[in-house]
């Protein structure tokens, strides 16, 4: 995941990127800088902007103010035809008209290049996304997932600088989802295509992505890798919307020799390191953990780490996983652990004890 | 086989609709020249007749240029109107699409009466071209209604598709937009045609001296002897009628077929 050692050379750059729909605010200052051969993802709820940000660098949406470059060029007065970027769409776009080879041969028409040469290149782009020999097919007669392959052969075929993607998986099955996105990985680690895109689900954000950019109302949140974004959210907005977090109120006693004390409610007191503390939207202190970094001790197992003891109030069986919801003694809170289903690890029950064990290090406080 | 009492109504409906145009060609060949039974021999003398008669020649010419006029004119003042209606939001839009619909509701006679005093004020000349004018603005709202429809059903995303591939406004709209909307532009052409070939009122307001195919065939239903020719033209047009369908329908159908769409009912 980490591409420090590639070149960073700015792709795209957004610089105070402001959007106007009549009253409407949908992009509020948007300023970040997507890498070269980076896999970028902009993540958010429906109605966050990801979409609309996401068509400004198409083409499609005109900016209110600020800029949009493309490799280091202002693309303020340059319309979508002619920008090194090509999009596959949320629907896909495929044009029932035609077939398979023609959608994908759609943009070679002003190519210089001879009908032979171009009919090898459909071909070997056929080919790159898995769909050889589906050329003469009717394109309206083909499978969600094949026509998710035609749409980014047809883009890919024009060797883009970037690549956008608008929620390409959506409409799809989970498995044939997976698949996808496993697939989409490996070609653009192939062809190093710069690669947008936008999604709703931060698991798949999480999969793919080289780094992410979550916006919540028109502004980008936080811009951070994968695993950065999932332990140091900057926010408790962020923590709520990637994975899982439990969130206990927490008093702060007071800081001596750089750490922070704090009083959390049923884990009782803590020391953590100023790296732990994040912004919290102005709502009362709270501690914030994941469900996998607290175990449930069985029978007499020692732990170096601290621990607290509640009641399994809930359990939520996954195959792999298990999720407990465990009531912690002495406050009326439940928070959700989760645990692999080792061999040889039983399954607990609702109403059984539970000694958790937790480490200072996992938490965060947001204030 | 069970005969219950909607069945009959159904049957004797359908009777009470295409009686009347089943003996057109009955009497068409019928070598009497009065219309009534018994039939006497058979004969195409009333066809020939038909054929002969330069007046009528010259209404069907007048009705066919007036009526492909229209059918071009108003499908593609139609287009942008769809077009607009189904792509854009601007100021305005509903009243503009309301009083383009208007005439679908107004009385035929109000629409040849002001226009035939707006035209004589102004001192046009009368001519098959005030005709195709008066025509033009019956058969939009219907041509309209056709192609927003297919416009409205059309994803955005592939003209922007196209777009995005390089292609001009322009070129996105002959290489995409065009064929995806054609078995729509041509049932809009095929209804405003129809809709122009039997029109009467504006026809016989604004034509001048010009006579058209019902203007012609009213003028003549005054001489019984003319008759048996106005049945033979009536079974040419009804034969006209069935063929022209047809072929919208296999069109439509191929259409259809070819960008897999789902059949959503036709005119068959």
């Amino acid at each position: 995941m980490n591409k420090s050692n590639l070149d960073e050379k700015q792709m795209i750059e957004f610089r105070d990127v402001q959007k106007y729909y009549g009253d409407y605010h949908a992009l509020r200052g948007i300023s970040a800088s997507i890498r070269e051969g980076e896999f970028f993802s902009l993540l958010g709820p429906s109605g966050c902007g990801k979409t609309t940000l996401l068509r400004t660098i198409a083409g499609f949406e005109d900016i209110s103010s600020g800029a949009v470059l493309i490799d280091q060029g202002d693309m303020r007065d340059v319309p979508a035809n002619k920008r090194p970027t090509n999009m596959v769409f949320q629907s896909y776009a495929i044009f029932p008209h035609l077939t398979v080879a023609e959608n994908v041969a759609f943009g070679l028409r002003r190519d210089p290049r001879t009908k032979a040469e171009k009919q090898k290149l459909v071909d070997e782009t056929l080919a790159m996304v898995g769909l050889s020999g589906y050329g003469t097919r009717a394109a309206h007669a083909l499978s969600g997932g094949q026509r998710q392959r035609v749409a980014l052969a047809r883009a890919l075929i024009l060797k883009p600088k970037v690549l956008l993607l608008d929620e390409p998986m959506s409409a799809l099955d989970r498995k044939i989802r997976e698949q996808m996105q496993v697939e989409l990985i490996k070609l653009q680690r192939e062809l190093g295509i710069t690669f947008v895109l936008v999604t709703h689900d931060q698991e798949e954000a999480l999969v793919m992505s080289d780094r992410i950019a979550v916006m919540f109302e028109g502004e980008i949140a936080q811009l951070d890798d994968p695993e950065e974004l999932y332990r140091r959210p900057k926010s408790r907005r962020v923590a709520e919307f990637i994975g899982e977090m439990n969130f206990l109120p927490t008093d702060v006693i007071g800081e001596s020799q750089g750490k922070i004390q704090i009083e959390v409610a049923g884990l009782g007191r803590a020391q953590i390191e100023p790296g732990q503390v994040s912004a919290g939207m102005g709502a009362e202190p709270a501690v914030g953990f994941r469900p996998e970094t607290m175990t449930i001790l069985l029978d007499e197992a020692a732990t170096q780490d601290r621990e607290a003891a509640g009641t399994i109030a809930e359990v939520v069986y996954y195959g792999d996983m298990t999720y407990y919801d465990v009531r912690l003694d002495g406050v009326e809170r439940t928070v959700r652990l989760s645990m692999r289903n080792l061999f040889g690890r039983p399954v607990l029950e609702v109403g059984m004890r539970a000694r958790i064990a937790w480490s200072e290090g996992a938490l965060i406080l947001f204030r | 086989m069970k005969f219950s009492g909607l069945r009959t109504y159904a049957v004797l409906y359908l009777l009470f609709l295409y009686a009347p145009i089943v003996l057109l060609p009955v009497f068409a060949f019928n070598s009497g020249t009065v219309v009534s039974f018994p039939l006497q021999g058979f004969t195409t003398d009333w066809f020939a007749q038909m054929a002969a008669n330069t007046t009528l020649r010259r209404a069907l010419t007048n009705s066919l240029i007036i009526g492909g006029s229209a059918a071009v004119l108003s499908t593609v003042l139609a287009m942008f109107a769809a077009r607009a209606s189904a792509r854009y939001r601007f100021r305005g839009k509903a009243p503009v699409m309301g009083f383009i619909m208007l005439p679908l509701v107004l009385p035929e006679i109000m629409i040849g009466g002001s226009l035939l005093i707006v035209l004589l004020a102004m001192g046009v000349k009368l001519s098959i071209l005030t005709v195709i004018l008066g025509h033009v603005l019956i058969a939009t709202p219907y041509a309209i209604t056709i192609l927003s429809t297919a416009f409205s059903s059309l994803d955005p995303s592939l003209e922007e598709a196209a777009y995005d591939l390089g292609e001009t406004k322009w070129s996105t709209f002959r290489r995409v937009t065009l064929p995806l909307v054609l078995p729509a532009i041509i049932s809009s052409m095929l209804i405003s045609f129809t809709i122009s070939m039997d029109e009467f009122i504006i026809a016989f307001f604004l034509a001048g001296n010009e006579p058209t195919l019902p203007t012609y065939i009213y003028s003549q239903l005054r001489f019984p002897k003319a008759i048996p020719v106005i049945l033979a033209l009536g079974t040419c047009l009804v034969v006209a009628s069935i063929a022209l369908l047809t072929l919208a329908e296999y069109i439509r159908r191929r259409g259809l077929a070819k960008t897999g769409a789902k059949d959503s009912g036709g005119f068959l």
